[in-house]
This record gives structure tokens, sequence and C-alpha cells, in this order.
């Protein structure tokens, strides 16, 4: 990757070449710079008021069209993704990402649509929508979906405020006042509860890797809305003792929400909805394919149980005698559904990220039951090949066959000298992308690996290596290992200046 | 400079105490801010705030974490460091200098005994030391 | 048997693996699993080739009356407008679109500078301190102001104007219905008289008819009683009118999606939130900063993390872990190619598009343009038959869709919005006048017929 120098301005005004990848925009802006895509309405500026009128310098970067292609090819150059490597990123489900379905989802007759366009005008992505949820539920075992989340916190925020609704229609709503969680959880579950202004209660883990049970009986009480819980569990770990949690907190009057960012372990597995859970969400940009964009955007239905039914988010999208499809109480229609009733309203604007969710749908429609069923028993097989061939150079959290990831331990390398965010960083040396380090938070010095179904043997294979090489040089040479990465286009930078002293945004040059 | 001053008391929770009649100076130890790593934001009460012994008064953040600081004594905040507001790295340097947090009003100074001595302090973190961490 | 095309796995691989794990099918290492829950049958149809896929999904856009294939005038807070041929090029690269959430930033350079870059580009629009790498989209943008003021202030009671879009009215008390808050809403001019005990006062300015807003005295307001003054606004909007941060606005929040982003029946959108930089730690949602690496190299890395679920789980300032990131790397796109001139070009054309069809509605006999001051680029119509009827009979009749019918959302207000965007043809403008004049003249025989 070449250094270029650039031109910079500090903030005490001195000018100091600094090197850097690539400039930023500002740095290859000139003054009369300008693209020709759109040009015109010069009059306008008679139609707004003199003390409406922008007085303030609209300082965007002036640039012109064959730089802005090289600034941004050369950004995307620098770039790891799926396309380029394997992730093995646990609870990520780094899958390849089909091109059909990109291609679907820009079709005009999707891309080209408005959210509040008469539901006579968008019949075929209201069947679409419908269509997909009735997949969503076979697949969960769920009796209904909402579609609207646009990622899994907001679905886990959905699911809270209904449990809410839930307990307050039977006049318990001021009683229950905690969620549970287990020790295991995901960060946004407590994040969550805890926007519903509900106390969080942690629950240990088991030496076998579950929830331990007793511990659970002793938090649970009256005063409990339910349990989130993630299945298999952050460590790979199907919870052996299920349904005995999930009726535990039934028998309290609680709910059971299931975090279904594990899918992928489950499709033609086993259903949430016959394990005990009352709802559970899914992560369409994990199980269901649909690219990560670089931190997003996904989507996040949520499938629940017919008690919860009454309280979903609306719009609904429903079908009527005639087989039309409606958004029931958007509001944008002639048609007039039968109201808000129950439901705790609109947590979203508009009916979901309906790009996203047509890729799932595509990707669905594509693999049938075979190939979800057949995804995810690869996916298992796939996990529990790597975990047999790293346990020898690596502690293993909990010796239990996993599903589709697992957790290893660098405690052993740490002795040694190197830590598991140093292995990471010796990993991209070896062209990989490191795993999940540093959760779930009860292994110490935690790995969480998850190949999917979608990486050939021979890269798991060389992924295991690489493993092994640098469990090697932990042995005999660690400082080499803390120094990396070498042969990444930056080497490790520095967050501690980035937090203490914050540079959120460009100087705009004097 | 001695990682475990004399003139302190200190609680479990690895904070300091230097107190001047009924007036405490509150830290973090050198022990806390090195299993903490580079201090990136401290959070402070306000003046005239109340804190309770044992209650949190504020939060030290590194880059990947975010630990609360108890109050080892309760009291009225009669002043914060805003020093280290302003450069967090001075909880690294001088954990018992320039690193100083708030100053307490003692409500109680017979919440003082409660405190460790230097020397039953280090037997605390002499028993914590090995348990790993980064 | 490979069902799944996207599996390299043949028979063979699988059988290297099952010997190398030491069993003889997956099924030995289910035993976790109830007996009578394993392997069910789903009942979702078989799997489609790919030519059977596109031919299926194709056959299912058809049923969708585009946008572009007639004339169009809904709008905000999703608007039509011009999306230059590069920004889907660049923004939707298969290393953006396929690259994980950047938390190894010496791989993720191009995601994090793209990501900078949009913080630095929004905050000159908005000329505010702090601009976040996205939210979901405007309406929780909108919530999660309030969450912030509220923490910001320790007050409960939230005040929003009935003229911020109703969409974002409404995510707002969906999501007020977690902690509980006391959301009251009243018309803008009635905003100041409601700080007492607020967090905030929230304001939209242009409003949902497209009206032009006096922000400042709703600011001076908020401030007079340590509240906060939350701006919903606009990006096209923003490139003519003062910004938020010269009005002395705390919180500016918005729907990003007219900045490059296809409208898509609903997402995924781009929720933009920006604040004072006194703010920032109460901030939900990623924020890329400026470092540099172990060799001096600038670089770019996701900072304050600690504000952040993954480290402050239950403290966290929110929930939000995947945001809308290729949403602002497009917006960034669409930002850098467009520049200062093209922005505004699209923006005043949508200004004087808007007024001209105002001009010419108000002349159709029974039409009124239904705003009280001045409008920007669309505008509230009244007429003597209910927005929904109209609108209904100008897509029957004449192919147009007519805009948002405010009845039920806006209070006591039964009208059509007009939105016009740099995409509002002549032809279209022409149509909507006609057809106007032709379903209100048939409307007043019918009333005469009786």
């Amino acid at each position: 990757m070449k250094r270029i120098r650039t031109q910079v301005v500090p903030d005490d005004g001195v000018e100091t070449a600094v090197p850097a990848l690539e400039p930023l925009l500002i740095e290859i802006h000139e003054k009369g710079r300008a693209g020709r895509h759109v040009r015109g309405g010069d009059d306008a500026a008679r139609a707004i008021p003199a003390e409406f009128a922008r007085k303030a310098p609209l300082a965007l970067p002036e640039l012109t069209e064959p730089q802005v292609v090289r600034h941004f090819t050369h950004l995307a150059q620098m770039n790891y993704a799926v396309d380029t490597g394997m992730y093995p990123l646990g609870s990520c489900t780094m899958k390849y990402n089909p091109k059909v379905n990109d291609r679907v989802a820009s079709l005009p007759g999707f891309a080209d649509i408005h959210p509040t366009q008469p539901d006579d005008t968008v019949q075929g992505a209201l069947a679409l929508l419908f269509e997909l949820e009735r997949l969503l539920a076979k697949v969960t075992g769920m009796d209904a979906v909402t579609l609207m989340p646009a990622a899994g916190a907001q679905a886990e925020f959905t699911a809270i405020l209904m449990f809410k609704a839930y307990h307050a229609k039977r006049g318990e709503g001021a009683k229950r006042r905690r969620v549970i969680v287990p020790d295991t959880a995901h960060g946004t579950n407590p994040a969550s509860a805890a926007m519903c202004g509900y106390e969080v209660t942690t629950v240990k883990s088991d030496a076998h890797g579950n929830i331990d049970l007793a511990a659970l009986k002793t938090a649970l009480g009256d005063d409990v809305v339910g349990l989130m819980l993630t299945n298999p569990n952050t460590l790979g770990l199907f919870e052996e003792r299920l349904r005995e949690v999930c009726e535990a907190v039934h028998a309290v009057g609680g709910l059971v929400y299931g975090d279904g960012a594990n899918m992928n372990a489950l499709l033609g597995i086993a259903r949430p909805g016959d394990l005990g859970f009352d709802c559970i969400h899914i992560n369409v940009h994990k199980t269901f394919s649909t690219p990560h964009g670089a931190g997003g955007p996904g989507a996040g239905p949520l499938c629940v149980k017919t008690a919860l039914e009454p309280y979903l988010p609306k719009p609904r999208i429903v079908r009527d005698a005639e087989g039309a499809y409606h958004r029931d109480t958007s509001g944008t229609d002639r048609w007039r559904g039968p109201g808000l009733g129950e439901s705790i309203g609109q947590i979203r604007t508009f009916q979901g990220n309906f790009g996203v969710l047509v890729r799932a749908y595509t990707y669905m429609r594509t693999l049938g039951e075979e190939g979800l069923a057949e995804a995810s028993n690869d996916a298992i097989l796939a996990a529990n090949y790597l975990l047999a061939q790293l346990r020898d150079s690596y502690e293993v959290a909990f010796d239990r066959p996993c599903m589709h990831e697992f957790v290893l331990s660098a405690s052993r390398q740490k002795k040694q000298g190197a830590s598991a965010l140093d292995i990471a960083k010796a990993l991209i040396d070896e062209g990989f992308h490191p795993p999940t380090v540093y959760f779930p938070l009860v292994v110490s010095e935690a790995l969480m690996i998850e190949p999917t179904e979608t990486e050939p043997r021979e890269t798991l294979d060389a992924f295991a290596a690489a493993m092994i090489r640098i469990a090697d040089r932990v042995k005999t040479d660690p400082a080499s290992v803390k120094a990396a990465p070498q042969h990444a286009p930056l080497a490790r930078l520095d967050e501690v200046s980035a937090a203490r002293y914050p540079k959120l945004k460009w100087q705009r040059p004097t | 400079m001695s990682t475990v001053p004399e003139d302190l008391r200190y609680s479990k929770e690895h904070e300091w105490v230097r107190a001047d009649g009924d007036v405490a100076t509150i830290g973090i130890t050198h022990f806390a801010q090195e299993q903490l790593g580079d201090v990136v934001f401290v959070e402070l009460p306000e003046k005239g705030s109340t804190v309770r012994q044992f209650s949190s008064l504020g939060v030290v953040e590194s880059v990947k974490a975010a630990s609360d600081i108890y109050a080892p004594l309760s009291g009225e905040v009669i002043e914060r460091n805003v020093k280290v507001i302003e450069k967090p790295e001075l909880v690294n340097t001088e954990p018992y200098g320039n690193g100083w947090m708030v100053k307490v009003r003692l409500a109680d100074k017979g919440e003082l005994n409660q405190l460790l001595s230097p020397s039953d302090y280090r037997s605390h973190i002499g028993e914590t030391a090995g348990a790993g961490g980064d | 048997m490979n069902n799944n095309p996207y599996s390299p796995h043949t028979d063979a691989d699988r059988a290297a693996m099952l010997k190398r794990v030491g069993i003889k099918s997956v099924d030995e290492l289910l035993t976790a699993i109830p007996k009578d829950a394993l392997r069910p049958k789903l009942g979702l149809p078989a799997g489609l080739s790919e030519i059977e896929i596109q031919q299926h999904l194709e056959s299912l856009a058809t049923k969708n009356r585009t946008a572009s294939s007639g004339p169009f005038f809904l709008g905000g807070p999703v608007q039509r407008r011009y999306i230059p041929a590069a920004v889907p090029v660049l923004a939707l690269r298969g290393e953006f679109l396929t690259a994980y959430t950047p938390y190894q930033p010496e791989v993720s350079q191009g995601t994090l500078q793209a990501m900078f870059e949009y913080q630095s580009l929004m905050s000159e629009l908005l000329l505010m301190d702090v601009v976040n790498s996205s939210m979901y989209e405007g309406g929780s943008a909108v919530a999660e102001a309030a969450f912030m003021a509220v923490r910001a202030t320790g007050h409960k009671k939230v005040v929003i104007a009935s003229d911020v879009y109703y969409q974002f009215r409404r995510t707002l008390k969906a999501y007020a219905r977690g902690p509980e808050l006391e959301i009251v809403e009243v018309p803008t001019a009635e905003l100041p008289s409601q700080a007492d005990g607020a967090a905030c006062l929230i304001v939209q300015h242009p409003d949902a008819f497209g009206g032009l807003v006096d922000v400042r005295p709703i600011v001076a307001a908020a401030h007079a009683v340590g509240a906060l003054a939350i701006q919903v606004i606009e990006p096209h909007a923003s490139a003519l009118l003062e910004p938020p941060g010269a009005l002395g606005v705390d919180i500016a929040v918005g729907e990003g999606q007219p900045l490059g982003i296809p409208m898509s029946y609903g997402g995924p959108y781009l929720g933009i939130l920006a604040c004072r930089v006194e703010l920032v730690r109460q901030m939900p949602g990623r924020i890329v900063g400026e470092t540099h690496d172990a060799r001096g190299t600038r670089g770019f890395v996701n900072t304050l993390q600690t504000r952040e679920q993954h480290i402050r789980r239950e403290k966290a300032t929110s929930n939000i872990c995947t945001n809308e990131a290729i949403a602002a790397i497009t917006a960034s796109v669409y930002l850098a190619l467009m520049g200062p001139q093209g922005l505004r070009a699209a923006a005043s054309l949508s200004v004087s598009r808007a007024h001209e069809l105002a001009r010419r509605l108000a002349a159709v006999p029974g039409c009124s343009v239904a705003m009280s001051g001045t409008f920007l680029d669309r505008f509230a119509l009244r007429a003597p038959i209910g927005g929904f009827d109209l609108r209904w009979k100008l897509l029957r009749e004449a192919n147009i869709i007519a805009g948002d019918a405010t009845l039920d959302h806006y209070p006591g207000r039964d009208d059509l919005i007009l939105q016009c965007t740099e995409l509002t043809t002549e032809a279209d403008m022409g149509a909507l006048e006609v057809a106007m004049t032709r379903v209100l003249a048939d409307a007043r025989e019918k009333v005469a017929l009786r």
C-alpha cells in the first residue's frame, strides 16, 4: 500500500505534512472544481425570505467526478470484506452475500417505490413482505411476525416493549420491573432492557456452559418481566436444560425472549417455538445472508407466539378476502384497518428495511427447505471440524460438542507473553480477519470462532494452520506476535489519543 | 515514589483517601490505574453533590472499559479536579498527585476507621494480583 | 448432495470433516436437542435456481407502480431525488457492502475514512460540532435525541411540535413507552409556552408542510429554562436555509435518505444525529475519530466506545449496534459528487418547481394553497374533496401519485402535501394541473346533480 504525503492543518494553524493512506476529500478540494449532475434553479433564492436564507458558508469540498471515483475506489481497496476473505467472527455469521440478492433489490420495481404510496400501487412489495413473514414464522415455529425492526437491537427493544404491554394488560405492569439475562448475553440485551426502564439481573453460567438453572430459579420471582436468552448461547452451546429454563420463567408468569443471533445453527435443526420461547428475533444480515454493509444496514424481524400478537407494532401487513394486500393502520390508504388496538405503536418510520428484506426473501426462496437445513448442518460440521484442529493448541472454554461456533481461550498464550488481542492482530498478517475477541465476558482471553457454511474446506484448513502457527510463535517469539500487524494497510492504531482528545471531523482549510 | 504511600488510607475498591481535618481528597490507586490501562476519560460529580460511602461517585474509562469509582467515605463534594478531566493521563502518571479526583467534606469522620491501612491494602492487592485480567 | 448453491462442501468434504471430528453424522453433535424437536419439517417451498428466483422477483417487482412511471408528488421525509450514476457504483462496491463493522481498524480504513468524511460533510452542512455515523432512520433518531435530552436534563417531559412529520412523532411515542416519558404535542407556535419542566423542545424546519419556521425564539425559550432545543432538519433544505448550528440548536436530527439512497419502500435509510460538542458523551451510535498508527501514519478508529452497549451494557447511551453504515457511505459519495453547487441546484430546482406548481394549482377552481407563510419545496393543497378521495381519484383517472393526505396525521387538516424535487418535470406539473381541474369539476357536477 503506497504511502502518500498530505498537507493537513492541525488545530494550531501550522501546516504540517502527515503521511496518510489516502487524502481526505477536503484535501483534494479546489475552489471551482465541480461536476454537472444537476444544474439550474438560480431563481429560487427570491422565494426564500432573507431572514431564513443561509448566510453561513456551505463549505463542502469542490471536486470533480474522476477524483471522487478514484478516492472512494482507493478507500474500498483498503478494506477486508467477505468478498475478499473469511471472517471467523463468532455470532456474526459472515456467510457469503449472494449477488442476485443485490441485483433484485435494485430492480426499479423495488427501489423506486415510496413507502407511503397507496397500497394498490405496491401489491408486489406487500406480497413479498407477507410471504417473508410466513417463511420466518415457519422457520422459527412462531405464529406472527413483524418485519419493522431495523436491526436485532431494535427488535429486542420492540419485544421488551411488547412484554411491558402484555404485563400491563394483566394488571402487573407496576409489579414487574426486572429482566434476567445470562452472563454470556450480548451487550444489546441488557441495554435494550434498560431502555424500557427495567433493572437487569444477571445469572451466571454453570460449569457446562449452560445458564445455571438453580441460580436462575433463585433469581426468578413474580417481579420478573422475562428472560432474554440466546440459544445456542454465545459460547456456541445448545442449552442442555432449555425447556426447564423456559418452564421456570413461565411458572412465575414471565416471558422468554429469544435472541436469534445464532439462528444459523438451527435452520431445519430445531424451532425456537418448539423449545419454549415466546418470541425470537432474526438477524437477516447474519442467518439470511444480507450484506453487513460495514456495520449496517441489516434488519431484525421479530417472530412471536399468538399470545404476544396483539402487541406487535403497526402497520401490519394483512391480506383481505379478495387476496389484496394492505398495511393495517398505516393511515395511508382508503382501506381502513381495525385501528391501533393494543399495538405498541410504530417503533420506526414505515414498514421496515425493505431493500434488505428483499435480499433475505430471495435467499430463503433460493435455498428452500432443503438448502436452509443443509446450511445449518454444514455450519455445525465446519465449526466442529475447526475445533478438532485447534483444541490442542488453545484452551477450549467448555469441552462439549459445539453448534455453529465455539469459544477458545488464549489464557495459555497470555502466560507465554501474548494476549487474545495480539493473536488477533497476528492473524491479520496471515491474511485472515480476526475472530471475535474478549467476548463472551465469562471466558478470559476469549476467541469466539464461527466459520459459517460457505467457506471451502481448504480455507478452513488454512485458517487452522494459521492459528497453530501463531500459537507456536507465541511460544518461541511472543514479541513478534505483539508487533503485529506488519502487513496490513496500517499498524496498530492509537485508540487512546483518539478517545482522550477526540477529532471527529476534518479541519476546514483557512 | 511508593505505589502504596504510607500517609494514605485505602478502600477495597482501590480508592485512596488523604484526610486533612474534615476534608478528604480521593483518587484511585496505582494498582487501579495499572489494571485499567490508559485512562481516556473521568466522569466526576458536580460540586455540591452528596456522595455516600460505597456508592458510585463517578466513572473512570479506558478505551475498552468503564469502571465505577466508589466513594470510600460519605460527604459533600467541595471540589472536583478539572485537570484530570482535561488531561486524563494524569490518573496514570500521577495517581496520588495531580491525578486526584474529588475533595469531600466528611459527613462522618468515623468512616475513616473502616478503611484499610497501607499494609492491609498491600495484602489486599497481593491477594488479588495473580488474578489475570488485561 | 448440494441443496445450498452457496456452500462449497461436497459429500467428500463432509466425509473428511466428519472423520476429523470422529463422528459418523452431525446428529451425534445434537444430543442436547430434545428428540421431539429435532429436525422438524418446516413446510417451506423447495429451492430455486438463480434464473428461477430472478424471474420470480421480477414478477413481483412489476406489480409495483414505480415513482418514475408517472407524475409523482409524494415526499418528506423520504424523497425521490436524482442519484448520480457514480453513487451506487462506488458505495455498493463489495469491499464496502460485504465488509464487517470496523472493529479491526487496520483492515477497515476504507470504511472508517468514508464514515469520518460523512461526519465531516454533515457537520459542514448542518454547522454542528459532532455528527455520529448513523442511526436507523429519522424517526428513531428523533427518539434517541429526546432520550439524550432526558439524560442531560433529568426531566421526563418531551415537547414536540405537531408540525413534525407524523411518522417521527409516532416513533417517538412508541420509544417513549420504554422510559415512560410524557410526550406533549402542540402547534409549533406554542412550543415556547410548554418549555417549563421540559427536557427539550422539538421543532421541524422546514416543517411537514414545507413551511419555514423561525427557530430562534424556540431555542431561546428552551435555553431560558435549561431545556435542550432539538431541530428536525432536511439535508437539501440545509443547503438553502440557515443551518441548525447557526441557530443555537443543541441537537439536529433528520432523515438522510434524499442523499443518494433509493426510496426502497421503507428502508434502509439514514438517521442523521448531530449535536454540540458538550453533549458528545451522551450521543448514541458509533463515532469515528482521527488518530495515527504506530508508524505515524494517519488512520481512523471507532472512538468513544465506552458510550456503547458492547462495553457499557445496561448503562449504555443506547442499545444500538448495527447501524446504517452503507447509507452513510452513500451520502458521502453523493455529497462529494454533487458538491455545494450541485446540492444547491437540486434544492433550488425543488423550490422553483414547488412554487410554480402552487401558482398553477391555486388557479384551479376550488383549490387553494393552505400555507400561512412561506414554503420551501412542498406545500399543503386544500380542495373541496378530502385528501384521501382526491389522491385516489387522481391515481385512478390519471395515474398520478399525488401526495400525502393529512387527515388523521395532522390535527384539524384535510389537505394533500405535494412535494417537488429536481426530478419533477414540466409534464408532471401540467398533468397534475389538468387532472386536478377535471376531478374537481366532476365533483362539482356530481354535487350539482343531487
